[in-house]
């Protein structure tokens, strides 16, 4: 199963609007879904027809540029009037985008009806366009053929682009904290107006090119998508931009591939966008760095693995104590009663876990070799000893801290200590160190084992 | 996207009067269905849509409808290739309704799961929902077997043509829709007034969630085939909206819309048909349009215009009194210092001082006041008439009695302060007012009970 | 208004001489009154801030504290007053005026780093369009320094803890280097090292003739930490010098007659007198 009947000069230019397009739509979308105005797309994609309707009327035609111009004006109207809605009247954001748009639409279908009874302006057409007849309408460049639609589309790009790299730092700022914006001087409502008027722009020069939907799509979902990815915004602004042109070009590819595993020809290459779109979402929902599923699971997963591998080097290094002293490893002619190894039942029983699961953490650490086994279990390796001690270490001045400078009961110190040792790193055993008396005893009268540095590898 | 109008309840008569009152008497079969169709989905719609309203997710309705799409095509491909009929009914219903209720269920998990905003997640649900329908129709579309043409209209809706069959769809879902928000009004009322407080009563909010989405999904799956997916966007959004203009409580807002919703769609029906030429969904959301722009200048609670004649009312009162108490304060400050032989006038640049006022500004309030009988001018010196003067007392007195109120009763009632109020009496209990007064007998700047204790301007 | 200089002139933070203040005061509002639709929420509020001062601002909840700051900051509509910012209207004194909203009132989930929040208090001085220089987060990671969380300047925002959070708003203010900070709640659940940080902070913007506006709910910690209040509830009932005016009787004017909260007070002053 292929590409067939994939032909460079038509799915080439299909390709190149519909990536066009769909970057324009995510870099201003990014901004719409941090604002909570995400609807925005659809809401133009219907408000722009009473637009339509008066062009069509004023010049007796269904292309140009009055079309083009009539949308654009219908559109800012539309997000003005849903502003001053929400401003002046107080009514909730999407209630009054409901209001505006549906209103809106009902109008320029009155319209359309009247000017247009006996002629074909099919609104259907508006919103679906139809990205598969790009490459038919060329104009010719410097000698060359090029699709209307992607130096349309291109054009808009550019603008989009160049608006947001000159107002990335107003866009930020209002966007973030409109209050604070405008008590510095930079006005949120002309941010707000000048992105809407961008979004009417790229809307309504997509609608025409390659249909409504797409433009929905890629105004919401590839920035949802780039959310999970990153937490900066100009990451998120390039993330969203990539994943768009990536479900443009896989969007079309799968309208040729898949209706063909049915036997069928192609379908809708905007609609495929759209679910391809949808697609990306889902595996950056499960595998994105910063909000994935599958990511947040695995973090907390060899985290918690950490923390087992952890309390059995704890446990080796207090047996070790015990038996004598730190470094006494040379145990080995005893059998069965050296007190510095343990087996896995043993660890199994005093560190409370399964069975099964403290084989797999014994395996994994003499692995990284911090552990070794013996006839009758596992001892600590020189590397092993020297985190070991250091955990200890953590654990001890904690439960020092805690006593004397936290004034807690001693019975209640021990957990706290357990659960912060795995993250406590030099720096602040140091400020421990300094912050507690020079003891070397901790509270319950252990002995606090000195700092050590790695050692030689 | 075509509300298309089909103009089968053309109106024989060219007379208006007559077929306006056939329409009003619903003597047409057919406008009878239209009519009593629309309204009792405009009901059924404005009741969910208040609740949709106020749990801050208005688009939820576009968001679905657009969501039913796919499943309307797989359920049409599925049926077809079975060998059965594409179009019938109760398939293409399941279909829908399945992939909106999937639809509904990924806004929730996509809110819940991914923290996404509200409006990001309609968003996506909409598009990548409707993208995959249109892919999937224009699959069908090149099936030989399939007669597709038609399926959009499912979704584009045939307002003016209702049938019998719709009419008793739309009563059932409406129905439904109503006993159970009867039901669990309590619940949902919940849900949409803190759902983080009914969390921790114990209700899940998943399960009640799933409820509201339910009867969403009831709602615009009826709705949609009947009368077009954007008429039912409007009909959960406009009249929640407008009803919020009228009132502040629950049980109103929903009644109110219900209301509106009918009002709606009544007149928009009703216009449809006398101009068969209008696409009957459009006319329809006018008329919604149009109650919601009554609604937003005139509504009891919030409408425009009184809040501007309100607005406009309250600053004339304040500038009133800020101008009489300023006098009388003037005058009272100086009595003291003269041992109680008050001068009855005070000088206009004494006023200039008192407050922050331009004397451009100070001067037309003393015009104005002066129009009105309340102070007198007499070159630079400005004076209380004899009823400016009681009006004076009264102000500044009820000023005092407010201070007081705030000093010993701020911490319990500030909402309860009303300095404009005409009279303290009407906001605050007697037995609070009588001892305002006895706190403010014990003090130095008690206003004096009697205004004639005041000698007359001279 | 500082003059644009040559960009590599090092700024240096400029005390306004007292003889240039004269008697322009950092802030003075005369006559102000806020309403929501009909309920007054700042009633004939008048007041002024002497320069160099720390102020606490004081009062109930629903005493109208943020509306005030919010009014002077012409973020509201006002239903009549004045306001003057040294000696001119606000607007034209935009540059020398820092605002600290609430902890809340912004979406700490907003893809932005500590040191990007903290570079925003420069946007003013470097102008519409002029992109965010290397020399600029520099200085943002500096003042980030001054308060204490310089190794946290890559972090995303919703990584932090409150008082790390409010830390970072101050350290933006400190970046907008103006005269007159007007700051909501700075102290709002943060801990008792941020809150030190922060009136440490406070202190030596005092110290550079810095005036600063602070809304404030620990009442005992208040003689300890300005050296003006101003009690509102609705309207001022005093404002002036702590050690006049911060008395149990206005105190008591301020919070309703009917409050243990006094006998809490009370005991505050107690402490303070001996601790003096």
């Amino acid at each position: 199963m292929g590409l067939v009947g994939w032909t460079w000069a038509l799915d080439g230019w299909i390709v190149v609007a519909a990536t066009l397009c769909a970057m324009s739509c995510a870099l201003l979308g990014s901004f719409l879904v941090l604002r909570g105005t995400s609807l925005l797309g659809d809401a133009i994609s219907h408000a722009v027809l009473p637009g339509l309707a008066i062009a069509f009327w004023a010049t007796g035609s269904r292309s140009g540029t009055g079309m083009l111009l009539a949308a654009v004006g219908a559109a800012i109207v539309t997000v003005f009037l849903i502003e001053a809605l929400r401003r002046s009247a107080g009514v909730d954001r999407g209630a009054s985008m409901g209001v505006v748009f549906t209103g809106m639409f009902a109008v320029g279908m009155i319209m359309i009806v009247q000017v247009a009874d006996h002629v074909d302006l099919d609104p259907n057409c508006v919103l679906y366009g139809s990205i598969e007849l790009t490459p038919l309408d060329q104009w010719s460049i410097g000698g060359w053929l090029i699709p209307k639609a992607v130096v349309t589309l291109g054009l808009t790009f550019l603008l989009n682009s160049s608006f947001v790299w000159l107002f990335y730092k107003e866009l930020l700022l209002t966007t973030f904290d409109g209050d604070l914006a405008d008590s510095m001087g930079f006005s949120s409502r002309f941010m707000h107006y000048g992105l809407m008027s961008l979004v009417a722009v790229t809307a309504v020069g997509s609608f025409e090119s390659v249909g409504s939907i797409l433009v929905v799509a890629m105004m919401v979902v590839p920035p949802a998508a780039a959310l999970m990815m990153t937490d900066r915004l100009h990451a998120l602004l390039w993330w969203s931009m990539g994943l768009a042109a990536l479900s443009a070009v896989t969007g079309h590819a799968s309208a040729i591939v898949v209706p063909s595993w049915f036997g069928q020809g192609s379908t809708l290459t905007s609609g495929m966008m759209a679910v391809s779109a949808g697609g990306l979402l889902l595996v950056c929902g499960l595998f994105g760095a910063r909000r994935g599923l599958v990511t947040r699971w695995w973090r907390q997963r060899s985290f918690a693995a950490q923390v087992a591998a952890d309390d059995v080097l704890g446990y080796l290094f207090r047996l070790e104590e015990r038996a004598g002293g730190v470094g006494t490893t040379s145990a080995q002619g005893k059998v069965g009663s050296n007190p510095t190894v343990a087996d896995v039942g043993l660890l199994s029983a005093n560190l409370s876990q399964p069975l099964k699961h403290c084989q797999r953490i014994v395996a994994q650490l003499v692995q990284r070799g911090e552990i070794e086994s013996h006839r009758d279990g596992y001892q600590l390796t020189e590397a092993g000893r020297h985190r070991a001690q250091l955990l200890v270490r953590s654990h001890r001045l904690w439960e020092l801290y805690l006593v004397e400078q936290a004034q807690f009961e001693i019975d209640r110190i021990h957990d706290k200590a357990e659960a912060w040792e795995h993250v406590t790193d030099e720096s602040m055993r140091q400020s421990l160190d300094q912050a507690t008396s020079q003891t070397d005893l901790d509270p319950h009268g252990s002995q606090i084992p000195p700092e050590v540095s790695p050692p030689r590898t | 996207m075509a509300l298309e109008s089909i103009g089968s309840t053309a109106v024989d008569s060219p007379e208006w009067t007559e077929s306006l009152l056939r329409l009003l008497t619903l003597a047409d079969y057919n406008s009878r269905i239209v009519v009593l169709g629309t309204m009792l989905l405009g009901c059924a719609a404005g009741v969910v849509g208040s609740f949709t309203l106020l749990r801050k997710r208005a688009l939820v309705g576009d968001a679905i409808s657009h969501a039913m799409l796919p499943g309307l095509g797989l359920a049409f491909l599925l049926a077809t290739l079975a060998g059965g009929d594409g179009k019938f009914l109760p398939t293409l219903f399941a279909g829908a309704a399945t992939s909106g209720l999937i639809g509904a269920l990924t806004i929730l998990v996509l809110r819940s799961t991914w923290r996404l905003s509200e409006d990001a997640a309609f968003g996506i649900v909409l598009s990548v929902f409707f993208g995959a329908g249109v892919a999937l129709l224009g699959v069908i579309q090149s099936l030989e077997a399939g007669h597709a043409a038609g399926l959009e209209g499912f979704i584009y809706g045939k307002t003016a043509s209702l049938s019998w069959g719709d009419l008793l769809a739309i009563a059932a879902a409406a129905v439904v829709a109503l006993l159970a928000c009867m039901i669990w009004f309590k619940e949902l009322t919940l849900l949409c007034f803190d759902s983080a407080y009914a969390e921790t009563q114990g209700y899940s909010t998943w399960w009640l969630d799933g409820l509201h989405m339910s009867l969403v999904v009831i709602i615009t799956i009826t709705g949609m085939q009947a009368v077009g997916l954007i008429l039912v966007i409007a009909l959960l959004v406009i009249p929640a909206a407008a009803a919020r203009f009228w009132t502040n409580r629950l049980q109103p807002q929903v009644v109110i819309s219900a209301g509106i919703g009918m009002a709606g769609c009544f007149c928009g029906s009703i216009t449809s048909a006398l101009f068969p030429d209008l696409p009957a969904g459009a006319v329809m959301i006018l008329a919604c349009v149009l109650l919601f722009l009554f609604s937003l200048l005139f509504g009891m609670e919030h409408g425009q215009v009184w809040r501007g004649i309100r607005r406009w009312q309250w600053q004339q009162a304040l500038l009133r009194q800020h101008l009489l108490r300023a006098i009388y304060e003037r005058a009272e400050a100086k009595s003291e210092s003269q041992n109680g032989s008050i001068p009855a006038s005070v000088e206009v640049s004494e006023l200039l001082a008192a407050r922050s006022w331009t004397r451009a500004r100070l001067e037309r309030l003393i015009e104005r006041a002066q129009r009105e009988g309340e102070v007198t001018v007499i070159g630079t010196q400005v004076s209380l008439s004899k009823s400016g003067l009681i009006q004076a007392q009264r102000l500044t007195h009820q000023h005092r009695l407010w201070e007081l109120y705030l000093i010993t009763y701020a911490d319990v009632a500030l909402q309860q302060v009303d300095r404009l109020a005409d009279d303290i009496e009407h906001v605050l209990e007697p037995a609070v007012i009588h001892e305002l007064e006895r706190l403010l007998q014990g003090r130095t700047d008690a206003v004096p009970k009697s205004p004639h204790q005041l000698p007359e301007s001279i | 208004m500082n003059p644009e200089g040559p960009s590599d002139v090092q700024r240096v933070p400029v005390t306004t001489p007292a003889t240039e203040l004269g008697n322009k005061l950092p802030l003075q509002v005369w006559d102000l009154t806020v309403a929501y639709q009909r309920t007054p929420v700042l009633w004939d509020v008048a007041f002024q801030v002497p320069p160099a001062s720390l102020v606490a601002v004081v009062g109930p909840n629903g005493a109208g504290k943020s509306t005030l700051l919010r009014a002077i900051l012409n973020l509201i509509p006002r239903t009549s007053g004045r306001i003057q910012v040294f000696g001119n209207d606000f607007e034209l004194q935009r540059r020398r005026v820092a605002y600290v909203p609430q902890r809340e009132s912004v979406d700490w989930d907003f893809p932005v780093s500590v040191l990007d929040v903290v570079t925003m208090g420069l946007y003013r001085e470097i102008g519409w369009l002029w992109p965010v220089r290397k020399k600029h987060r520099a200085r943002a990671l500096e003042v980030l320094n001054q308060v204490g969380i310089a190794d946290l300047a890559h972090r995303q925002i919703s990584h932090l803890s409150g008082g790390q959070q409010q830390r970072t708003f101050l350290a933006r203010a400190l970046a907008q280097d103006a005269d007159l900070y007007l700051m909501d709640e700075p102290f709002a659940a943060v801990d008792a090292a941020t809150e030190l940080a922060i009136i440490q902070q406070l202190r030596a913007m005092k110290q550079r003739g810095k005036t600063c506006v602070v809304i404030h709910h620990d009442l005992q910690t208040v003689p300890d930490y300005f050296d003006e209040v101003l009690l509102l509830n609705m309207r001022v009932v005093a404002n002036g010098p702590i050690d006049k005016v911060f008395t149990p009787e206005n105190l008591q004017k301020t919070y309703g007659g009917r409050l243990t909260l006094l006998d809490e007070v009370s005991t505050a002053m107690r402490r303070r007198e001996k601790s003096l």
